[in-house]
């Protein structure tokens, strides 16, 4: 038996889950960097972009890959919405405060989840890819819609990067993460950065879930395995760090496509677990991220 | 003429209470000393003044404008520029991305920049370097110089000189000079009476969250009994 196709396989299996992860673990790395803010709510925003994709699958006729570019745009200015009103109507008035914005999100976790089953009900639901699109290897098909993910996630997160380092907001977030006071004292609209921020971050974790809704189906409960991952992601690349969140990303979606094909995804979970467990010990401020300031 | 205006200021920090009625008045091409022990409350009303730290009562006019109790962030828009104490750059992002910053926050066009740049042409060879490895003495110059960036009238600098070897003073000194002789208004607080006698115009001498007394420079020069009084001084 052949190696090759194997490795192949799992390398691609990485690069999709570590495509979406980077989405979704740069929201959650982004808030917490920018506002300090630990969104416990994140992967719900993550789950309302794949409900969303099904409901557009739904109501929108024509060809699936209509309803799939409508959910795409929709989906995110949907959950950033909720996002922002989120932070105007809770994170704000409790002032950010780091412990409050905890229990918060929690709450606002469990929300959104039960809302979504009294609307849309406990079942799993499917949704068509939006084309398919078998690319050909000599030893198996591969689906052209993952390649697809991959090439979405990697533009978005490039422009993303490109914005914080050569735009105005893309600044006035960086002076805010590193000192909120002083960026106050040149007219920096601090608030209004923070509430940018947490509709962002949520705007990539939907679009996240727009993303896999095709391969995992849509339901009420899928928040939290992304939540828990991009967590893991967040605090081995240093937390706030955008480089190290994107490297970890990659290290932890390629070794779960990895070990999931070669051993088994029960192995995957354990091994990015015990990684967390290391860097906690062994380099708190993450393997990328730099010592204490 | 006065540009800027503070009145009877109150601050706490909890329950201890940090600014007590606390009132200046700056007039522009003017430098006004704020003089005060370690804990006098000087950098406290900095804050209250950007409105970082939120005073209880008072009024704050800039021409005739009353800006209290606006958001911080409309403080440095209407024109007062700042120089925190340990100029709290971003030392994270490079000596032009500092300058953005200032020239952002209200923008009024480069001038306030090119005028910078002649008091401090090191900074211009230094533009894309991380604004954390500056030389002391240059952080002191970057730090005034997005605060000039804003094209301020008013113009707050706390302890700039602090830490600094006399050479790097006197520049910085030079810097503040100019300022004033372009008609910027200057409050400057130091805690060193020294420091201040040959720049200062007026002196205003705080302690506990108050102002205990304010001079002319020429009275406190030929009295140097009121140094005594006032900063417990020989230094
Ligand atoms: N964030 C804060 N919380 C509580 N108390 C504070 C805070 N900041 C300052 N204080 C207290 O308020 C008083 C005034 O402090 P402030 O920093 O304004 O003094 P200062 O005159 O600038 O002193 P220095 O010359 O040492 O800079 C001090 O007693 C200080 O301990
Ligand atoms: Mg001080």
């Amino acid at each position: 038996m052949d190696i090759v196709p194997y490795l192949l396989l799992a390398t691609l299996e990485g690069l999709v889950q570590a495509s979406v992860l980077m989405l979704t673990a740069l929201g959650l790395s982004l808030v917490f960097g920018v506002m300090r803010v630990v969104n416990v709510s994140h992967g719900e925003f993550f789950m309302l972009g794949a409900v969303a994709a099904w409901v557009c699958a739904n109501l929108i006729p024509g060809p699936p890959y209509v309803p799939f570019i409508a959910a795409l745009l929709i989906a995110p200015v949907f959950v950033g919405a909720l996002a922002w009103a989120a932070d105007w109507a809770i994170l704000k008035r409790i002032n950010y405060n780091p412990e409050a914005t905890i229990v918060s999100t929690i709450g606002l976790m469990y929300i959104i989840q039960q809302m979504t089953l009294i609307t849309f009900g406990p079942d799993a639901q499917a949704v068509d890819a939006p084309f398919y699109y078998t690319v050909r290897f000599p030893w198996f098909g591969y689906s052209g819609y993952k390649f697809f993910i991959i090439a979405v996630a990697f533009v978005l997160v490039g422009g993303l990067l490109y914005l914080l380092r050569h735009s105005k907001v893309g600044l006035f977030m960086r002076a805010t993460q590193f000192d909120k006071e002083t960026a106050q004292n040149f007219g920096i609209p601090v608030t209004k950065v923070y509430s940018g921020v947490f509709a962002v971050g949520a705007m990539l974790a939907a679009i996240g879930g727009v993303l896999v809704v095709p391969s995992q189906q849509a339901h009420y409960l899928m928040g939290h395995d992304p939540l828990l991952l991009s967590f893991v992601v967040v605090i081995v690349g240093g937390l706030g760090s955008i480089p190290g969140t994107i490297a970890a990303a990659i290290l932890i979606g390629m070794s779960d496509g990895l070990l999931s094909v070669f051993f088994s995804p029960t192995l995957a979970k354990i091994f990015s677990t015990l990684l967390v467990a290391l860097v906690l010990v062994f380099r708190p401020q993450g393997l990328f991220g730099k010592a204490g300031r | 003429m006065s540009v800027m205006r503070v009145e009877g200021y109150n601050a706490f920090y909890g329950r201890s209470q940090a600014l007590r009625d606390f009132s200046i008045e700056l007039r522009g091409g003017e430098v006004l000393c704020l003089l005060g022990r370690n804990g006098a409350g000087k950098t406290t009303a900095l804050k209250a003044i950007m409105g970082t730290v939120k005073p209880a009562s008072g009024a704050l006019w800039l021409d005739d404008v009353n800006l209290f109790g606006r958001p911080a962030e409309e403080i440095p828009r209407a024109g007062i520029g700042y120089v925190p104490q340990g100029r709290r750059l971003f030392s994270e992002l490079t000596v032009w991305e500092n300058l953005e910053i200032g020239l952002l926050t209200r923008e009024q066009g480069r001038d306030g920049l090119d005028y910078a740049l002649e008091l401090f042409p090191v900074l211009k060879e230094r533009m894309k370097q991380r604004s954390g490895t500056l030389s002391g003495g240059e952080q002191t110059m970057l730090a005034m110089a997005r605060a000039m960036c804003i094209t301020p009238s008013v113009i707050m600098l706390d302890e700039p000189t602090e830490g600094l070897m006399p050479s790097a003073i006197a520049g910085i000194r030079d810097a503040v000079m100019k300022l004033r002789d372009s008609g910027v208004a200057v409050l400057l607080v130091e805690q060193r009476v020294d420091a201040v006698l040959p720049i200062a115009d007026r002196v205003a001498f705080m302690d506990h969250g108050e102002i205990k007394a304010e001079f002319p420079i020429d009275e406190v020069r030929e009295n140097t009994a009121l140094l005594h009084q006032y900063v417990g001084v020989g230094h």
